[in-house]
């Protein structure tokens, strides 16, 4: 079943070529959009089905790891995938309908549907790539993909945002770019597996090097503080729905890509502490930004901020509860803030604005909004019985199980971000929904599809918090699976030397 | 793996990557984007120079394999260029779009930002009040530009500004 493995990645890139091919007609183009996410979802989820066996590798053209790539599935890779591809087909059909509705203007079918694809493309690769070189292409491709979209439409304030959503970018990148140069010179190969092997080997003080570059790219992917200005500056000017996949996934890759660097490569826990700390500053920094907003955009934009921070203190314990209440929260994470982001594209839809001080009296006139936003904003704080409040008990069990004092105090922080965040949601949502409006809204009809894409999305939400059993022990195994690496290791070298496919040793030692 | 770096490539690589952060600090977006050019071209410098020491065309059967040159950097210094070099394709496109848009091409202020902090310096009584917020973001955007904008102006007073 290995051929399944690349099919993520490459489905997407293929359907983007085709659409682009057809751009002349809308009509294929969305069926092939549509189609192509929901082959991606089915194949994800029989990923997630195989790899919670056994891991599932591909050396792409057959050239062997570790002289050629290795695609690789293990669960934590499947997981993302599965809730990734889920979350983009949602906001896919929600872009549809906004489309149908609107006509072209915010989403211009031509470029939005290829460029949408590339961005799945991008982030598929990203999670299924077991090669540092390919990790950085990935990000590129997805980056690349972002850049198009945040400035969609060329208007003054996209291109504001866009300018400096670009140059951070492009900074994080030469930064990864420069860590994955000295990675090779140092120990002479890219792939993630031999790596795990061989920088326990090297200098710890170049691995530290090493290590800081790579976690300082990645922080900057994931907007974790001091790193994180740029996010609430840029996102909220985007389309709804561009807003949405972005906050939603895009941070959350950069979150991988530290969880897996931090597991297999630099698994020594030497920056652990450095992690909390940034952990600490990235909750509190965020939510007490968000607490000033009064646009309720730029206000969700903190909040994600803030909530990176709790992935983030996870992985900082680096004990197997941590790590599995980082990918649960992750999980969780994804498909709450994207449906918030879309619920509130709808709001803004009702309302004509985003600016809580004009908002006002949605409740009667949207009472189906009020609810639909109601939910995730309360799984976002972490009211019980929703999956917020499952993922803040596990990371907070863990940093009790920890004991340490910087992690009782990250427990504390953590406690009152999460009231911090309560008070936020529920201030935006009284402002939103109850306050008397300023104008008489307009009289909108809501488009069906729209509405009922972000409800699924919400919808997939509370399946999350029913089915939390199953996926905490699922992610315990992925945290397992990380903390042993040899399942990893021994799936990309079944013989211990080298992958399936062609290599010869030409070179003898001399 | 024998022999150190050329000591002059790597003064080079440190004086492309000094001048490439310079320009990316600047406010002008072309500025910038030949801050990222010379940027890209430190680093794909640094890959090739730490990838191991040069040798012959590293192709099976043409060359004895211990004469070989390291193909693994080249190949990623080659995708590194082409990435950069799409990159700075559309930042060059950006650049010219907020031309036409703002008649400059530099990285503005997050206004909603500006407001909120200048909300805050209100209800703490440390800004005096009732100054129009948007006079204010205007005089203090005039101060922090730098001389592009002068040149910009200067073409526009002149009413030439069908030659840019």
């Amino acid at each position: 079943m290995t051929w399944l493995v690349p099919l993520p990645a490459l489905l997407p890139l293929a359907g983007a070529g085709l659409a682009v091919a057809l751009s002349r007609r809308p009509r294929v183009q969305r069926l092939i959009s549509v189609a192509v996410l929901f082959t991606v979802l089915v194949v994800s989820v029989a990923l997630l089905v195989i790899a919670d066996s056994r891991p599932l590798v591909v050396n792409v053209g057959g050239w062997a790891a570790p002289v050629g790539i290795s695609l690789v599935a293990d669960r934590l890779s499947a997981l993302m995938l599965v809730i990734s591809s889920a979350v983009t087909l949602c906001v896919l059909l929600y872009s549809l309908a906004q489309g149908l509705n609107d006509g072209d203007r915010e989403t211009p079918v031509a470029i939005y549907h290829p460029t949408y694809l590339i961005l799945v493309a991008g982030v598929s690769n990203a999670f299924l790539t077991g090669d540092l070189f390919n990790l950085y292409v990935g990000f590129e491709v997805l980056l690349v993909a972002s850049y198009v979209l945040i400035t969609m439409g060329g208007t003054a304030p996209r291109i504001r945002a866009g300018t400096i959503y670009v140059v951070v970018a492009l900074l994080s990148s030469f930064i990864f770019l420069i860590a994955v140069g000295l990675v090779y010179s140092a120990v002479g190969t890219l792939n993630l597996a031999q790596l795990a092997q061989r920088l326990p080997e090297i200098d710890p003080g170049l691995r530290l090097v090493i290590q800081s570059l790579l976690l300082v790219a990645f922080a900057i992917k994931a907007a974790i503080f001091p790193l994180s200005a740029w996010l609430p500056d840029s996102y909220p000017t985007a389309p709804a729905p561009v807003t949405a996949v972005f906050a939603g996934l895009l941070t959350k890759v950069g979150i991988y890509a530290i969880l897996r660097t931090q597991t297999l490569l630099f698994d020594d826990g030497r920056v652990d502490l450095v992690l909390m700390w940034a952990a600490l500053a990235t909750m509190l920094v965020g939510i007490l930004g968000a607490v000033a907003q009064s646009d309720i955009k730029r206000l969700l934009s903190f909040t994600l901020v803030s909530h990176i921070g709790y992935m983030l203190f996870g992985i900082a314990l680096s004990s197997r509860a941590g790590l599995s209440g980082a990918i649960f929260y992750v999980v969780h994470h994804i498909t709450v803030q994207t449906s918030l982001f879309l619920v509130v594209g709808l709001i803004e839809r009702r309302g004509g604005t985003t600016s809580l001080n004009r908002l006002g009296g949605l409740a009667r006139l949207a009472p189906v909004l009020a609810v639909l936003f109601l939910i995730p904003a309360f799984s976002l704080s972490g009211i019980p019985p929703l999956s917020g409040f499952m993922g803040k008990v596990g990371l907070l069990q863990a940093g009790i199980a920890d004991g340490s004092p910087l992690a009782y105090v990250l427990v504390v922080a953590g406690l009152v971000t999460s009231l911090l965040t309560l008070y936020v949601v529920v201030k935006a949502w009284n402002k939103a929904f109850w306050q008397p409006p300023l104008e008489e809204p307009r009289d909108i009809r809501m488009p069906r599809g729209m509405v009922g894409s972000a409800a699924a999305l919400v919808a997939l939400g509370l399946t999350i918090t029913a089915l939390a059993g199953p996926i905490y022990a699922l992610t315990d195994r992925a945290a397992g699976d990380l903390l042993g690496q040899s399942r990893y290791i021994n799936a990309v070298f079944p013989d211990g030397e080298r992958g399936d496919g062609e290599s010869i040793d030409t070179l003898e030692d001399p | 793996m024998s022999g150190a770096p050329d000591p002059i490539l790597i003064v080079v690589i440190g004086v492309l990557a000094a001048s490439g952060v310079y320009l990316l600090l600047e406010r002008s977006l072309s500025r910038i984007a030949i801050g990222v050019i010379i940027m890209g071209n430190a680093v794909n410098l640094f890959i090739l120079v730490v990838g191991g020491p040069p040798g012959e065309a590293p192709i099976v059967g043409e060359t004895n394999p211990a004469d070989m040159s390291d193909p693994l950097p080249q190949a990623m210094v080659l995708t590194a260029i082409v990435i950069t070099l799409a990159l700075t394709a559309f930042l060059l496109a950006m650049a010219y779009r907020s031309w036409q848009i703002n008649e400059h091409d530099e990285v503005q202020d997050d206004l909603e930002d500006r407001r909120i902090a200048r909300l805050a310096a209100i209800s703490a009584g440390t800004a005096s009040d009732g100054t129009d917020p948007i006079t204010t973001l205007d005089e203090e955007a005039a101060e922090t530009r730098d001389e592009t904008e002068f040149f910009v102006e200067e073409h526009w007073l002149a009413g030439d500004e069908d030659d840019l």
